[in-house]
This record gives structure tokens, sequence and C-alpha cells, in this order.
């Protein structure tokens, strides 16, 4: 599995897109969804709701487990994945693409995102 | 995606890990090079899933799955006085189980408490007067059930054996799996029934051929030398590949037997339960002859179910995605009425299924008002009669 140079990531396995017009877009990980196993619920946060940088702004439950969504960066949520919210295993066939997560009008950006080179060595580690 | 969520939840069951290295089966090699995400069940390592638990748990509905379950317990029971054993020992009328056949039955307590939930085989003589029974106990049990058994043989002319490393347990279960065995084997399927076995061979290994499995389908489990799992296992695989059969792991057997209304050792069944709390009386044969451990705390538990029962074992089905979890409480009007045993969402219904406990006054089908407190906030949920999945004959 490879992860895109173009994106930066989180150590807890969220990728967030390169700033376009002051929003991002977030999503979690080819390894982080293959983790998890079949996605089945996906709880996002609301459009117009403030998250912060490594803290708790959702849910993902697979078959055999449940796991917060952290959020990667702290800003305003501008939109969520409505395919997601109806088909979740977008998760899974496509994380990197059309399994994204939701938007969100940056603020701050954490000191600690990784490359994506960064990202592959720490999950090989 | 916290990282210890993924090591918590996502990697492993929920089950408490062994604190020592875990087992691996004969299979351990093949399940690697298939890419099977594994997991420490039961003090064994041992495959997850290969891919999608869904499609794993669809395949095994529509088609076929193989599965390898070498972690179950087995145990041998032979001598001349190996059916009165079983009869004092379980809870069950083994002595009526005739050559060629299997039961579902249990080994409680004294008090009553289930210690395991098995099932018994009656193999055939292999000497002149002395029968000879194969008992498979839960792997996190199967320690308990032998020490239980040896204990319990004291004065009886029989002996157990434990023979946990003499077996590589194999099954092949859904609808396609009775075409696929056949193009193995010599071997009479069409008259072996459900719950019976026979010795066979299959693929050229020597077999003992179960119709049996945890699934709710049709399926076959086979019992080899662990030195023969491997051949056996390429055979059924290009068997059944151009029918559907695909490897499977322990996630769908968890949602395969709970669709089927299958109790879990450990979730639904445990010591501090009778076979009566569970739903499960009939298991228990008190018009066998002689006595038996636990005949006494089981008939008062008998009394107790039919007359007050303190909690009933339901299905729950919920009205919304977001899904149940062992352990989580069953609510009705503010108050908590029961607790969740096994929870997941369900791929044959397409929605979150759940079973549980809950106080009789909330049991009955249809039941308005109950629901699942979800990490705190209450889920409505259909109360439902078990199973919640049954095959079409």
């Amino acid at each position: 599995m490879s992860n895109p140079q173009q994106l930066r990531y989180s150590k807890e396995h969220e990728w967030l897109s390169a700033v376009e017009g002051g929003v991002s877009t977030v999503g979690i990980t080819e390894f982080a969804a293959n983790a998890l196993g079949d996605v089945v619920y996906a709880q996002l946060p609301e459009v117009g709701s403030a998250v912060t940088a490594g803290e708790t702004c959702g849910e993902l439950e697979s078959t055999k487990s449940v796991s917060d969504l952290y959020s990667p960066v702290t800003g305003e949520v501008t939109e969520i994945n409505e395919d997601v919210v109806n088909d979740p295993s977008l998760v899974n066939s496509a994380p990197f693409e059309g399994g994204w997560l939701f938007r969100v009008r940056v603020t701050e950006e954490p000191a600690d995102l990784l490359s994506a080179d960064e990202y592959t060595a720490q999950n090989a580690g | 995606m916290g990282r210890n969520d993924l090591a918590r939840h996502a990697l492993g069951d929920d089950r408490p890990m062994s604190s020592t290295a875990p087992r691996h089966t004969a299979l351990d090699a093949l399940h690697r090079s298939l890419g099977a995400t594994m997991t420490d069940f039961a003090g064994w390592d041992m495959p997850l899933r290969y891919g999608s638990e869904r499609d794993e748990h669809l395949a095994v509905r529509t088609k076929a799955g193989l599965f390898d379950l070498s972690h179950m317990g087995e145990i041998t029971v032979t001598g001349p006085q190996a059916a009165d054993l079983l009869n004092y020992a379980l809870v069950g009328n083994i002595a009526s189980v005739g050559i060629g056949r299997a039961r579902y039955t249990m080994i409680c307590r004294a008090d009553g408490g289930i210690l395991d939930d098995l099932i018994v085989y009656r193999l055939a003589e292999t000497e002149a007067g002395s029968s000879h029974y194969m008992v498979v106990a839960n792997a996190s049990n199967a320690q308990v059930v032998l020490d239980a058994l040896v204990e319990r043989s004291a004065g009886f002319d029989a002996e157990v054996r434990d023979d946990r490393d003499s077996y590589a347990l194999l099954a092949v279960q859904g609808p396609e799996s009775p075409g696929i065995l056949k193009s193995l084997t010599d071997a009479d399927l069409d008259g072996l029934k459900y719950y019976a076995g026979l010795p066979g061979t299959v693929a050229g290994v020597p077999a003992l051929i179960a119709r049996t499995g945890y699934t709710g389908e049709d399926g076959f489990e086979l019992f080899v030398a662990p030195g023969d799992a491997e051949k056996l296992w390429q055979a059924l695989t290009e068997a059944g590949a151009p029918v559907g059969l695909v490897p499977c792991g322990l996630s769908c057997r968890d949602t395969l037997r709970l669709e089927a209304g299958m109790p879990l050792y450990g979730n639904e069944l445990s010591t501090s339960l009778t076979p009566f709390d569970a739903g499960l009386g009939r298991v228990v044969k008190f018009e066998k002859e002689g006595d038996f451990v636990g005949r006494e705390a089981l008939q008062e538990a008998a009394s107790r179910a039919s007359e007050n029962p303190p909690r009933v074992l339901v299905g729950l089905v919920a009205e919304g995605r977001r899904v149940p979890r062992a352990g989580y409480a069953v609510v009705a009007g503010g108050e908590v009425i029961g607790e969740v045993t096994s929870g997941a969402p369900s791929p044959t219904l397409g929605r979150p299924i759940a079973m549980a406990y809950v106080d009789a006054a909330h049991s009955a089908p249809g039941t308005e008002g109950v629901g699942v407190d979800i990490r705190g906030s209450h889920e409505p949920y259909e109360v439902v009669a078990l199973p919640f999945y049954k095959r079409q004959k």
C-alpha cells in the first residue's frame, strides 16, 4: 500500500490534503482502513462545528470495533462526505479518494504532521 | 483514529490477551501467505479475516467458506464405561447417542454453572465392549473441560485422553459445501445427516467427516492429522474456488453464528449462568439414568426459570446503524433492563443485531420502548425471537 505524496498525515492515521481556498480535506489512511476491517457506520462532525487538532470529532464503526475519529487540524467543518454516510464501505474501497470524510476551513495546523515517507516509516516500525 | 484504538480494538478481539506466547496451527504459514489479518484468540494466533469479513460472511451464506478451527480442543474418552462417565460428567444423555452420531451438550459445575458447551461425537468401537467418544471443547475452556473429565472419571472404567495436538480441524460451510466435498471423497455424504460423523478419506487424507458447524448453514467439519492439514486445505481450495469458496476468518464466524442465534461461551454462556438461564434447558436430560454433576442445582434452576425467570436471552435488531457491543446496557424508560452479550452489523439483515439478557417483562418479541445505550445515546431496538437467520432447507 502506498501513501500519496501530496498528502500529509497525523500519527493517528488521518490524512490531510493541501489547503485550497483555505479548505483542506480529511480522511483516514488505507493502513487504518485495513486495520479496522469493513467500516459499517461513520459518525462525522456536523457542518459548521469547530474541530480541534488531536481531539475526537466522530467515530467509525467496523464489524469488530468502534474507533474514535480525531481531527488532524483545527478549524470549522465546511462539508461532510454524504456518500460515506450512506455507504461507509467507501472508506475501505477508496480511503484516499471517494472515502474522504470531511472538509475543514483551517485556522491552525499542528507542527507535527508527517510527510508520506515519515508516515510510511512510522507504520513500518 | 487513535493508535490505541487501533491496537485495542481493530487488530484484536474483545477477549483478554493470553499472557504466554500464542500457539500456531498447522496452517499458520498458509494463512500468512494468504495475507490474513491474525488475532490472538484463546491463546492461539488465528486468522481474523483474509479480506473483507462481510464478503467472507456472504460467501458462506450463498456459496462456501473454508475455516481453520484447529484451536478447538479434542478430548477422547474410551472404555467399557465411557458412556456412563459422560452421562455422569455432562448434562446430556450421551448413552443414547448412536455410533456415527453427534450431540450438542454442556458440562456444568455442581452448582449448575456452565463450564463449557460441547459437541460429543460417538465413533465406531475400536475394540469389542469399549465405546469411543470424541468431546470437542472451546479452545478457551479445553483445559478446564479436560481437568473436569479426568476428575469425574474416578471410579469409572474409562480413559480420558488429551488429543488437542492430534487433530487439525478444517470446516467447509455453506450451500456449495456438499458438492465440493463430494468431489474429493467417496464417503456417503448423502447418508450423512446433520449432527452425524463418519471416518473417511478426503483428498487422500484420512479424516473424521462430521456434518456439524457454527454458521447456520449446511457444512462439514473435518478432523485430520495436523501433518495432513495443508494438503487438505489446498485440495478444498482448488475444488471450491470455481463455485465461490473463499478462506474465512473468525470475524465472519462470529457474525454467522450470531445471525444463527448460536451462543458463544464467554458471551452468552458462563459459569454464573445455568443452561436454563441461557434458554438452553433442553440440553439437560433429567430423565437419564443415574446421577450427574449439577443435577440438584439444575432442577432448582429449571423451576426458577419456568416460574420466575431472572433474565431472558433475546434478539435485538437496530432501527439505526450504530452497533451494539458486548457489555452495553439495554434500557427501557430510562432504566437499565439488561445487557448486550454479543453484537455486530448483520451482513444478511443489513442492520446491527445483538443478543442480550433482558428482564422477563421486556423479553417478548415486539416489546415497545427498548433501546441500547450506545456510548451515552439510547438507540431504539426491536426485540425479536432468535434466531435472526434460518436457512431455507
